[in-house]
């Protein structure tokens, strides 16, 4: 983990451009400290999708400066690449689960990916998928999954390996309001042991229910920022990292309302 | 259990990273031909070369010495003075007079046996055998030819070894035909491997960007891939293996039914059946080093 106060992810004057198109993404400029919940929103087309693959990696920018984990992310060689994505969570939006595993194999591949020993993958995982309300269903394939169950093992599989940060690409948007609160509880516990968590949505409802969170705004590629948090460098009311380190202990697992099994990390 | 599962237990680091990848359901029986003919093309230059170098050895210090008269008395005469001389000869181990018998019998297919003919009236050469204890190379048969001009001047002296050369030649040359096949058949392996693995990469490209976005190493899916690559040469290799060992029993027994001395001199030995059994072995080697270099290409040209 970083050192408080060290950013996880710095943006400056980044651009994406598909092409030969116009720029998906322009200037954008941003950091983002460990232990944050940020939230990204924007109407359809804004650019918080390109934003998000620009965070896990799957997207070199156009122009501008990304430095991530203390790394300049834009001369990255190949080869550092799949260190950096196994200190990520992705939640994609297509869920982008392998269609011949079955729901356990799923969560479970980002241990097997890091070589985690296969005696030490079931009881996490499936503590995962009971969490998620899957135990019973953790022999399916995704195609015989419904749209909420498929985004609940996206969700579980990009948590199970505890990461540094947590990009999730409208992660509720097919589960109903309960389940959705359960898994922002989820990101919630995950985030107060430290991961840094990005969650990209159009619920005003959800990002309500954080009252700590901080939100970044797209419009037509351009990032506002509303609670004056993300500027470059950014101005910073507390520091960022206070309420992680005094509600870790407290909330992690010993709230009494049965924490998610957040107990594995690869790191 | 399927492939996927079988893959997926057998290794940490990448189980059931891809489903089964199939580099083809053509692949082993590709590999299967591949080995077969590489077998029979690899057992026949070896056989080429054992008979080469056996007829060679045969044949090596042979010299012929023909008196070559139309009068048999002189004939007859110069033929003892030659052998007497030959006999006397450091360079010569041994000396034979061929029997007119044994040279009638030989020539009795061309000039027939109706009764009434006397083999006797035609002008048959004296034939004498002579082995040299050193090859015979132009100098000795040369020195021959002088030593022999004195006491026998109807007389002709050969190197055996002469006779064969052009049998030499092709033999020499069906042994590069040989190597130049298999080399075309590695060439065909590699390129049905190549081809293979890349419509496998298309097929499982998805899951491959998803594996890469989990943090999952180019090494990682290129194992699954090696896995796959060896497991259809191994199966290929084994029945192109056997079918191209029996396929060298058949032969092997026609040629030997022949009777001739060059065809048994051709049979294999224990190190050219070890040889013969290293070809699949290599063929899954060639297989996977191709496929992991296939694969590895393709990768780097993805995030």
């Amino acid at each position: 983990m970083n050192a408080p106060d060290a950013e996880i992810v710095q943006f400056d004057n980044v651009g994406l451009r598909y092409g030969t198109g116009k720029e998906a993404l322009t200037d954008i400029s941003f950091t983002l400290y460990p232990g944050r919940f940020y939230f990204l929103t924007g109407a359809s087309g804004a650019g918080k999708t390109s934003l998000l693959k620009l965070l896990y990696l799957a997207q070199r920018p156009s122009r501008g400066l990304i430095r991530m984990f203390g790394t300049d992310a834009i001369t990255l060689p190949r080869e550092r690449l799949p260190g950096f994505r196994r200190r990520l969570g992705v939640v994609f939006q297509d869920f982008r689960l392998v269609q011949h595993l079955s729901a356990f194999d799923n969560v479970a591949l980002p241990l097997r990916v890091a070589g985690v020993a296969e005696r030490e993958i079931t009881k996490p995982v499936d503590e995962m998928l009971d969490w998620v309300g899957l135990a019973d269903r953790r022999h399916a394939r995704p195609a015989t999954l419904s749209g909420g169950e498929q985004q609940r093992v996206a969700i579980a599989r990009a948590v199970i390996a505890r990461p540094d940060m947590l990009v999730a690409d409208e992660p509720t948007g097919n589960v109903d309001p309960d389940m959705a609160l359960k898994l922002l509880r989820l990101f919630e516990s995950l985030n107060r042991l430290g991961t840094t968590v990005v969650v990209a949505t159009h619920d005003v409802h959800l990002i309500q229910k954080v009252p700590d969170s901080l939100i970044m705004r797209l419009d037509k590629g351009r990032l506002s920022d509303p609670t004056g948090a993300l500027r470059f460098p950014p101005r910073r009311t507390s520091t960022p990292t206070e309420p992680v380190l005094s509600a870790a202990p407290k909330d992690s697992r010993g709230d009494g309302q049965g924490g998610p099994p957040l107990g594995f990390a690869t790191k | 259990m399927n492939a996927a599962a079988l893959f997926g237990r057998s290794r940490e680091g990448e189980p059931g990273l891809l489903p089964d990848p199939r580099l083809g359901s053509p692949m082993p029986w590709v590999i299967a031909i591949v080995i077969a003919l590489t077998v029979i093309a690899a057992a026949s230059g070896l056989g080429l070369r054992n008979a080469g170098a056996h007829a060679s050895a045969d044949l090596n210090g042979g010299i012929t010495v023909q008196i070559v008269s139309a009068a048999p008395a002189a004939r007859n005469r110069q033929a003892d003075a030659a052998l007497a001389v030959l006999r006397r000869l450091p360079d010569v181990a041994d000396a034979q007079r061929v029997d007119q018998s044994q040279l009638e019998s030989l020539l009795e297919p061309w000039l027939g046996t109706r009764p009434g003919d006397t083999i006797d009236d035609l002008p048959i050469p004296a034939l004498i055998d002579v082995r040299l204890r050193a090859p015979a190379t132009p100098d000795r048969v040369s020195a021959l030819q002088t030593a022999l001009a004195g006491v026998a001047p109807a007389a002709r002296v050969d190197a055996q070894a002469a006779w064969l050369t052009p049998v030499f030649r092709a033999i020499a040359t069906l042994q590069w035909l040989a190597g130049g096949l298999i080399a075309l058949l590695t060439v065909a392996t590699i390129a049905a491997v190549v081809l293979a693995a890349r419509a496998a990469l298309v097929n499982q490209r998805e899951t491959i960007e998803i594996v890469h976005m989990l943090g999952g190493t180019d090494a990682q899916i290129a194992r699954v891939f090696q896995r796959t690559a060896a497991m259809e040469a191994a199966a290929g290799g084994t029945i192109g293996l056997i079918a191209g060992v029996v396929a060298i029993v058949v032969l092997s027994a026609q040629f030997s039914a022949l009777g001739s001395g060059m065809a048994s001199g051709a049979a294999l030995g224990w190190l050219d059946w070890v040889v013969i059994a290293a070809i699949p072995l290599c063929g899954v080697a060639l297989a996977v080093l191709t496929a992991r270099l296939t694969v590895l290409s393709a990768l780097r040209r993805m995030l």
